[in-house]
């Protein structure tokens, strides 16, 4: 399969442009920022992604979704990116998505036409400090009775406070370390023990952190199998690490885009800046960085939809690899617009937040180029 | 079977029968390249049999059509050959700039004359051709060239100097950029061949950093040119040049994209245990190069497809070149003191420092990375005034 996008891809990816240009622009981002909302999405906007028929990407055909993989969510990630739209769509349908294809067909039922319909939202309760180390997971999930009694915190759980499911990530035997005894479970929102704090972060997007007091479970909660929760946190990973990955090249490629715009307009000693060889330079340098990340995120889509050998190693550098690229989009972009690159009222400062958020979601370029090294076996 | 299947069965059975045992071990050194031209030393009869009989095939350039010398295959047999060459690890029979360079210009720019000339003699590896472009006061700017080739009827007399010229002491032909008129700087220069053994033409080697002397300072004393030996109109060089440059940037860029790209860190296992900065510098080369081979399928796939930008192998050439001079600088750095070794047997004649040496010009040759910058804040990013 070529790397390029096919015909059909080519129409997902027009429409989900125009859809994320016209209904959810950085002007969107501003709105529901400045009147402090708190869930930190629209919730009339993700039911316009469902009216659009993204949300049932990751979800199969049996499932009413469109049993489609990453490469196309991946398309739909990279419009978001380019306009800031916030939406629950990378840890509801992606990520959370992609976990409940590893759980029950009861699970899916229950939790799937919701989400399609974008009427439903997941969080994701995975991280337990500020660091991404979903291999040190401790939390306790214990047996009690034909249940589990859950015991510990959870941080960065993206719109955690408004999610109607959060899948939480916790040891039912062994300790951190070991790949056998993780269990994954879906918790109900309001359940009884579970504390909410939600915070505001740099970029405008909410995220809980979660206590949890003797979470009473039953059995029915277990995504996939007890113990035996890492094949299922992998998937998870996996979906999340390409979906964030392709968010962030759309990040830097708007940031890269606003940037090319201004250094065509703005004018210094008699001249327009974007003459500058000096600028000329940084910004040619940036393109070539940006194209490689475009494609290395395309290739670990390609490769995880495939479930190559060479899946999680090419995820890995994908992440690793955009990571450094956008974060150079948004540095150079906030530079190169000078004065006005501080000011709220340009955009460009709104990418760089983003770009901070979304290089530790899922893992940061650092995290990423250790686990390419742990892989090749260094 | 399909006609591809059965065009495998056949090229395999006509690897097996013909290519010499020899011809199947990896090259060892430079010396075991084989360049053909007249006064070609062959190392051994296996290297003068494999190219014979590739020859003789049209192998030698096996996408060139049949009447110049080629084996008139197809895209997708040139691929099942290619990769059954390197599966069976077969020897490339012939390397020339005849064929990469002037070949592919002299197919698309060339008289009917011409190609019926001079391209079987290049797939024959009877000529060896090397290029006249750069003057040493003309490098990244190009086309300010001075060598000047005057008006005398039925030829042109030229005079001028060319530096850089790859292995011009070795070459029997040149295909050389001159300036035909003085006044317009893009439209007064010609793209001319000729003989290196003609009267006037002397070559001195010039020795580089690495200890090797691949290019020349070449020189034209009054050297007549007959008039029928240009490529493409009077006074528009410059179009072949350019269209022969595209090629070799895809060339060069082409080399930082082989298929196989092993993990630099894995290699020097030993070192990075002890040594957590080494270890996380060749993690971060490692992502890198992941990334820049999945970039080189995506231009490939791209380029077959029509579908890239034009000006993208400007990228290419620069993320490629770039990321092969990390590559030495960290092969250095891991071998310490072992990597310096200049001369020892042990260090295969100092490999290492040399190849290290020799990578820092894969960002000058054929494009400085400042010039493929340039070319890309222009074209492709369009800024003003570029």
């Amino acid at each position: 399969m070529p790397l390029f996008y096919d015909e059909d891809q080519s129409m997902l990816e027009d429409s989900a442009a125009e859809f994320m240009k016209s209904e959810a622009p950085v002007a969107h981002l501003r709105e529901f920022r400045d009147k402090n909302c708190p869930d930190g999405f629209s919730h009339k906007l993700w039911e316009q992604f469902g009216e659009m028929g993204f949300n049932g990407i990751m979800a199969s055909e049996e499932d009413g979704g469109l049993g489609m993989g990453l490469v196309e969510a991946g398309i739909i990630m990279k419009e978001v990116g380019r306009n800031l739209s916030p939406s629950p769509f990378l840890t509801t349908a992606i990520a959370g998505v992609e976990g409940l294809n590893g759980g029950s067909k009861a699970l899916r039922d229950r939790y799937l036409p919701g989400i399609i319909e974008g009427k439903t939202v997941l969080g994701l309760a995975i991280d337990e400090s500020g660091k991404h180390r979903p291999e040190a997971i401790a939390m306790e999930a214990k047996r009690s009775g034909n249940g589990f009694s859950l015991n510990g915190k959870k941080q960065f759980v993206i719109h955690g406070a408004s999610a109607d499911m959060i899948i939480v990530a916790a040891r039912t035997a062994g300790s951190a370390g070991d790949k056998d005894g993780l269990t994954l479970f879906a918790v109900e929102k309001d359940t009884k023990g579970m504390d909410m704090d939600a915070v505001r972060l740099v970029d405008s997007a909410v995220a809980a952190h979660i206590s949890f007091d003797n979470v009473e479970l039953t059995a029915d909660a277990v995504i996939g199998e007890v113990d035996q929760g890492q094949e299922v946190l992998d998937r998870i990973l996996r979906a999340g690490r390409v979906g964030s990955a392709a968010e962030m090249v759309g990040v830097g490629s708007g940031a890269m885009h606003i940037t090319l715009d201004y250094l065509k307009e703005r004018k210094q000693f008699g001249q327009l800046i974007g003459e500058f060889q000096g600028l000329q330079h940084r910004a040619a340098h940036l393109y070539s960085e940006m194209e490689i990340a475009d494609a290395i995120v395309r290739k670990a889509a390609e490769a995880a939809d495939a479930n190559a050998d060479s899946a999680e190693l090419l995820v890995s550098a994908a992440k690793a690899k955009v990571g450094l690229a956008c974060n150079l989009a948004v540095r150079e972009g906030v530079q190169m617009h000078g004065g006005v690159g501080m000011t709220d009222e340009y955009d460009i400062g709104l990418y760089m937040k983003r770009d901070r958020g979304l290089s530790e979601f899922f893992g940061d370029s650092r995290y990423h180029a250790n686990r390419v090294a742990q892989l090749y076996g260094y | 079977m399909s006609d591809l299947e059965q065009f495998r069965k056949d090229t395999i059975q006509w690897l097996e029968e013909n290519c010499p045992a020899e011809m199947r071990l990896p090259a060892k050194s430079e010396s075991d390249i084989c360049w053909g031209g007249r006064n070609f030393q062959f190392q051994s009869d296996a290297q003068k049999q494999w190219l014979e009989v590739n020859a003789a095939r049209g192998w030698t350039v096996p996408d060139w059509p049949t009447e110049y010398g080629g084996g008139g295959l197809n895209p997708a047999e040139t691929k099942i050959l290619k990769q059954e060459m390197t599966r069976m690890g077969c020897r490339i029979p012939l390397s020339s700039f005849g064929i990469w360079m002037l070949g592919p210009a002299l197919l698309q720019f060339g008289t009917e004359e011409q190609k019926l000339h001079y391209l079987p003699q290049i797939a024959r590896g009877e000529i060896r051709w090397c290029q006249g472009y750069s003057e040493p006061g003309s490098g990244s700017d190009l086309v300010s060239l001075q060598t000047f080739g005057e008006d005398k009827g039925d030829h042109w007399v030229v005079n001028g100097q060319k530096v850089w010229t790859s292995y011009a002491d070795k070459a029997d032909w040149i295909f050389c950029l001159v300036r035909t008129d003085k006044e317009d700087k893009y439209r007064g220069i010609s793209f001319l061949l000729f003989d290196m053994e003609s009267a006037g033409v002397t070559t001195k080697p010039i020795l580089l950093i690495s200890g090797n002397s691949p290019f020349c300072e070449t020189f034209f004393d009054d050297v007549k040119v007959p008039k029928d030996q240009i490529v493409g109109q009077l006074n528009r060089g410059w179009d072949v040049a350019k269209y022969l440059l595209g090629h070799e940037r895809e060339m060069i860029s082409g080399g930082g994209i082989s298929n196989e790209m092993p993990s630099i860190g894995a290699a020097f296992n030993e070192i990075v245990a002890l040594d957590p900065i080494m270890r996380a510098e060749m993690a971060a080369f490692d992502v890198d190069t992941l990334a820049f081979k999945a970039m080189g399928e995506l231009f490939m796939d791209e380029l077959k497809a029509k579908k890239g930008h034009p000006a993208q192998p400007n990228m290419m050439k620069y993320a490629g070149t770039e990321l092969n001079k990390r590559r030495h600088e960290l092969v250095m750095a891991a071998g310490g003191s072992d990597s310096l070794e200049w001369e020892s047997e042990a260090s295969k004649k100092g490999a290492k420092a040399r190849n290290w040496l020799r990578t820092k010009a894969n960002s000058i040759e054929g494009g400085t990375s400042e010039v493929m910058l340039n070319v890309i804040s222009k074209r492709i990013l369009e800024l003003p005034g570029a």
